[in-house]
């Protein structure tokens, strides 16, 4: 099973974390951007990596973790133009954008492609208590659908709790948990 | 004509999904709409017109990622 991910930063970087810890050994990393200090207290990133590109640096350190890991970096920006084809031989595909519109624009170019969607919303802030998960057509969308980050920061706690109910929901409906029993 | 929308049956007149999400005030760069379990392209909205029984989930993203 291939799984894409749509931006590596913060939700991106530790849903694929998750995947490769759970066996997942297959997948395409894709964004724009380059690491910078602020990104660091929340992604999967290294001090010592600043100023390069988050998607291939992304399959670097998941390579530490598994280096029999096919991982598949490429650095590009993703619009409603190129997205299906970029991701057209995933399974699945997580959603980790920044921006609202871009979130949107995933979801309406993918939803029809019986691909398996996992999406975020609301992860800014430090509130836990309303982290819920909603579905819509083959998407599932899981944060607390109110908190955006242009009026609260955004902090590790709260990225790596909905990033961890992203990655179970694709371990757990792609089945590798019952290949990884152990 | 009734409607469920995110859960709630509502009473609405004829309309299609773009005019719903112009009277209710959406905005429509960060929403979502699923029409009868189906994610709806912004392009379509204006020429789905909604009818009785019809379910409609409406999701803004807030951003953050």
């Amino acid at each position: 099973m291939k799984i894409g991910i749509a931006g590596t930063g913060g939700i991106g970087s530790n849903v694929a974390v998750h995947l490769v810890r759970s066996g997942v050994r297959w997948l395409k990393l894709v964004d724009f951007d380059c690491l910078e200090p602020s990104n660091l207290n929340r992604q999967f990133y290294f001090h010592d990596q600043l100023g390069r590109y988050k998607a291939e640096l992304l399959a670097e350190n998941l390579a530490r973790i598994a280096p029999d890991a096919q991982l598949e970096p490429a650095v590009l920006r993703l619009n409603a133009a190129n997205i299906a084809t970029v991701f057209k031989d995933c399974d699945a595909v997580v959603e980790g954008f920044d921006g609202r519109a871009e979130k949107k624009m995933l979801l309406e170019a993918l939803a029809s492609s019986g691909q398996m969607i996992v999406s975020a919303s609301g992860v800014a802030g430090i509130g836990l208590d309303h982290i819920q998960t909603r579905r819509m057509g083959s998407c599932t969308i899981i944060g607390d659908f109110t908190t955006d980050v242009s009026t609260e920061p955004v902090y590790a706690p709260k990225v790596a709790i909905v990033a961890a109910l992203m990655a179970h929901e694709i371990l757990e409906k792609g089945g590798f948990y019952e290949r990884n029993p152990k | 004509m009734q409607v469920k929308i995110n859960g709630r049956v509502e009473q609405l007149a004829p309309c299609t999904i773009e005019t719903l999400v112009r009277q209710r005030g959406l905005k429509p760069e960060a929403l979502v709409v699923e029409h009868n379990l189906k994610i709806i392209q912004q392009a379509l909205w204006s020429g789905i017109a909604l009818r009785e029984g019809d379910t409609l989930e409406l999701l803004s993203f807030v951003g953050g990622g």
